[in-house]
């Protein structure tokens, strides 16, 4: 299987290769025999990749451990469940992994794109495929073959990180995957458009779909890889700024920048010059994340192992903003706005600023990720860039970022007026400080905390007042009941309401993330019958007694467990265990160093996080982190409402018939603004 | 030769039977202890649950030793600080040692910002978490928001000009969007236009 998948791998390039050349000839020259034969190659290299995956993950369920990289990745005794995770558990896999899913995702854009836009599919075929091609020659020419193979065959494999075998792990790296991936698409698409000329908003409509999938999933893993880390690696937070975390998050901040921006271009036909850049943008910093995690260019603890394979990034991603931007930069005189903006009181301005926010943050974030570089190149000495400074930097920037969330949706489009600012923003406004005045009562009085308690008070009654407002309006038009007003409102126009309801888990979010603040926890070392206790910043005084630790065999591992039984205000609530696992492989033989399991007890209100740090002496003397975490079930369910929304916004009917709608209405009332009779 | 009589074998076998009793009690593990303050029974196997770990003193819960650590790197690669490696790699060898350190200048009458900086003698800038607010590292700070803040004047000042550029054609295109409406019943529509497009 293993011949079959490398065999694979260079069809798959050359494959490849060919796809992007007839492509590129094909759709310059208009030659229709090219086009077809690009086309057909897109197709032909997805099989080709598919194959190669189905044969390595034969490979790793048959452990055939003379294939190196199974060898290094499973073991006889890891669960079934991991063991497909192995595909992308390690470099090598995971490069197979991304060049797959592209082909994938490449043959559906040539497969599902609707007829009015395939005039730009010959480019974007030879675009993925010379995407695809270049990740697939990483492996072949960069020592990253899969399936390569071992001089001997160990009787047993390494096996998994133990900190990878866990549910997040398997579905986080596959989204966010999925997410950095699926950018390539509107990337070609808009590539496309430079290349052919046919810069109009047609293009936009047709990636629409696909920027909203990509954000969609970069979204999903995220707040997975969020989750993983609090309920896996035990230091009790969900986001470190680590430069592979960073990574994620620039192209997230640039496609949200888009989502917004796009719907200027849609509605009044400015800033094609901005979201044309936005989308090559999204699509450097996708391959820039793929450069740095794979690099070893910047210390990270998600990092793969450093390789070659840096280099050849380093290389695509210079090439490839070179080569973006320079036709960017000859296709500047065929982007000019169609309209222009009517007044600095409009939702078109207040978008800017919106982006202006996005975008500034994902420099700031950027410019801390990579100012330990430029540092030491000025100055010659190594200096370190962790959460302290990228808090300090950008928690005021995401609050400012908060508070243009509540403000745009409150003023019109073109222009607005006094009265109706004033109309838009008094219930809002009261919100804000109605929330502000709660919890200043409730003793609250750390600043970036009632900032955001503020500002989120203020966006979510915006976005209930929206809701209030279209629902009342259909009820009295329509005479609808109530909740199927409500139905229909969101049905109807879908990209609106869904969008307020990505703004409502933003709200979420960051009243989830202000909660850190008043983390509290302790150390203690307890012989079983001891207690410690600690106080809540709700008030309430928490006791943990430790039970005793006891010892077991799992499947893959040894497990140290030790319970503790925890009361509220004297009342007891229940037990919470945590542990130490020793893994081991299939001869009983320790694998990697002994791993921490939380125990975790959630409510709405609060986290208790238990560490077992480990053990005194051999006896059943246990030393713990007890940790209380305000608010972090909100930050899950805030996740949940932001892929709610997204859902809603990309589900298919109501939202391109939105955006015919508005363009018609943008183009009557062009018509009418120029005195013509339409 | 000796011989061993009935009685005496029997005296002989309970006296060893009384030797045996405290070697065995020795030998039987030790039972888990119920939940009441009582002595620790020992683990089955010990090295199962990691490295072996001193009990938690005063100086560990320490708020201000803690607050130090949390601005110091710990030197494992781990890329966490001293604070959060200790309380959760627990197979740090780094950090212990620099918690112990931290707590051995505390303990010699070193006020916090001293430690940092003996710590910063000792390992270079890079132990701290974040860059210290001088010399080029200032740019580190003020670059983003700076950056942020002149983009965002320049914007105002281009919008400004597209407003300004705007407004003429709007104004002479004003009487075909209702030369008779009332600047009341403009409002409205312009309020039904925005519910209309938003």
């Amino acid at each position: 299987m293993t011949l079959l998948g490398s065999l694979a791998l260079w069809v798959a390039f050359l494959l490849g290769a060919w796809g992007a050349i007839t492509g590129f000839l094909g759709a310059s020259r208009e030659r229709g025999d090219l086009i077809a034969s690009s086309r057909h190659a897109v197709f032909a290299m997805c099989g080709a990749l598919l194959v190669a995956v189905v044969s390595l993950e034969v490979a790793l369920f048959r452990h055939d451990f003379n294939v190196e990289y199974v060898a290094a990745y499973t073991s006889r005794n890891l669960p079934t469940f991991y063991i497909w995770s192995g595909l992308y558990a390690g470099q090598k896999g995971s490069l197979l992994f991304w060049a797959t899913v592209l082909s994938i995702f490449g043959a559906l854009a040539q497969w599902l794109t609707a007829p009015r836009h395939r005039v730009y599919l010959p480019y974007v075929g030879a675009i993925t495929s010379l995407v695809a091609a270049f990740f697939v020659s990483v492996m072949l020419f960069g020592h990253s073959n899969p399936f390569e193979r071992l001089p001997y065959t160990p009787i047993d494999g390494r096996g998994l990180n133990p900190q990878l075998q866990n549910p997040g792990m398997v579905f986080h790296p596959p989204m966010l995957y999925l997410g950095y991936i699926s950018i390539t698409i509107p990337f070609a698409f808009a590539m496309s458009a430079l290349l052919s000329k046919r810069l109009d908003t047609d293009w936009l409509v047709a990636i629409r779909k696909w920027t909203l999938l990509s954000w969609l999933f970069l979204s999903v893993g995220i707040c997975l890889g969020m989750w993983w880390a609090y309920v896996e690696l035990g230091w009790g937070g969900y986001w470190a700024w680590d430069p592979v975390e960073n990574a994620s998050f620039l192209p997230w901040l640039t496609m949200t920048a888009f989502l917004h921006s796009v719907m200027i271009q849609e509605k009044r036909g400015m800033l094609k010059k901005w979201n044309l850049g936005l989308i090559i943008g999204s699509w450097l910093l996708s391959i820039f994340g793929t450069f740095i995690t794979r690099s070893g260019v910047i210390a990270s603890v998600h990092s793969f192992t450093q390789s070659s394979v840096g280099y050849f990034f380093g290389a695509f991603l210079v090439v490839s903003a070179v080569a973006s931007f320079w036709i960017y930069a000859k296709r500047l005189p065929l982007l000019q706005a169609e309209s222009s903006l009517e007044s600095l009181v409009s939702r078109e301005a207040s978008f800017l600023f919106n982006n202006l926010l996005l975008v500034g943050i994902a420099f700031s974030v950027l410019w801390g990720t990579l100012f330990p570089i430029i540092s030491e190149a000025v100055t010659g000495t190594k200096i370190t860039v962790k959460a302290p400074f990228f808090n300090q930097v950008n928690i005021p920037l995401g609050l400012a970022l908060l508070a243009f969330t509540g403000i745009g949706p409150l003023i019109a489009w073109r222009r607005s007026s006094l009265p109706n600012l004033r109309r838009q923003f008094a219930v809002p406004a009261a919100g804000g400080v109605l929330g502000l005045l709660v919890v200043l009562a409730g003793g609250m009085r750390d600043f970036y905390p009632l900032v955001a308690v503020t500002l989120g008070s203020f966006v979510f009654v915006t976005v209930v007042q929206e809701f209030v407002r279209g629902v009342s309006a259909r009820h009295r038009q329509y005479s609808e009941a109530w909740l199927l007003a409500l139905g229909r409102l969101i049905s109807r126009n879908r990209r609106r309401y869904g969008g307020y309801i990505v703004h409502v888990g933003i709200v979420i979010l960051f009243i989830a993330f202000a909660g850190m603040a008043f983390k509290t926890e302790t150390e203690a070392t307890l012989r079983p019958g001891e207690s410690v206790s600690l106080r809540s910043p709700y008030g309430w005084t928490y006791t943990f007694t430790h039970l005793g630790v006891s010892q077991y065999d799992a499947l893959n591992r040894q497990v140290t467990a030790a319970t503790v039984e925890v009361a509220r205000n004297g009342k007891r609530i229940g037990m919470l265990s945590t542990e130490k696992r020793q893994h081991v492989d299939a001869e009983g033989n320790p694998t990697f160093q002994p791993s921490t399991e939380v125990g975790i007890r959630s409510d709405l209100r609060e986290d208790l996080y238990i560490v077992l740090a480990g053990v005194v002496n051999g006896t059943e003397q246990a030393v713990y982190r007890f940790t209380i975490n305000p608010l972090v079930w909100w930050v899950w369910y805030g996740g949940m409402v932001v892929a709610l929304g997204g859902l809603i916004v990309m589900w298919p009917g109501g939202g391109a018939v939105a955006v015919r709608r508005a363009q018609a209405g943008y183009a009557v009332k062009l018509v009418a603004e120029q005195g013509k009779p339409s | 030769m000796r011989t061993v009589d009935r009685r005496g074998f029997l005296r002989a076998s309970a006296t060893s039977l009384w030797a045996v009793v405290p070697a065995f009690a020795l030998l039987r593990p030790v039972q888990d202890t119920v939940p009441t303050a009582g002595p620790s029974g020992r683990l089955w196997d010990p090295n199962r649950a990691g490295p072996s770990l001193q009990p938690v003193t005063a100086e560990d819960n320490d708020a201000a030793i803690q607050a130090i650590e949390k601005r110091l790197k710990c030197t494992c690669g781990c890329g966490l600080d001293v604070y959060t490696c200790r309380t959760t790699d627990f197979t740090c060898p780094q950090s212990p040692k620099m918690h112990a350190h931290v707590i051995e200048l505390t303990k010699a009458g070193m006020s916090g910002e001293a430690i940092v900086a003996q710590f910063v003698s000792e390992h270079g800038l890079e132990i701290l978490m974040a860059p210290p607010k001088r010399g080029f590292n200032l740019a580190g700070y003020f670059v983003p928001a700076t950056v942020i803040l002149v983009v965002g004047a320049v914007l105002l000042v281009v919008m400004r000009r597209w407003v300004r550029r705007t407004t003429p054609a709007l104004a002479a295109s004003a009487p075909v969007v209702g030369s008779s409406a009332s600047p009341a019943e403009l409002e409205r529509l312009h309020e039904a236009l925005r519910h209309t497009e938003a």
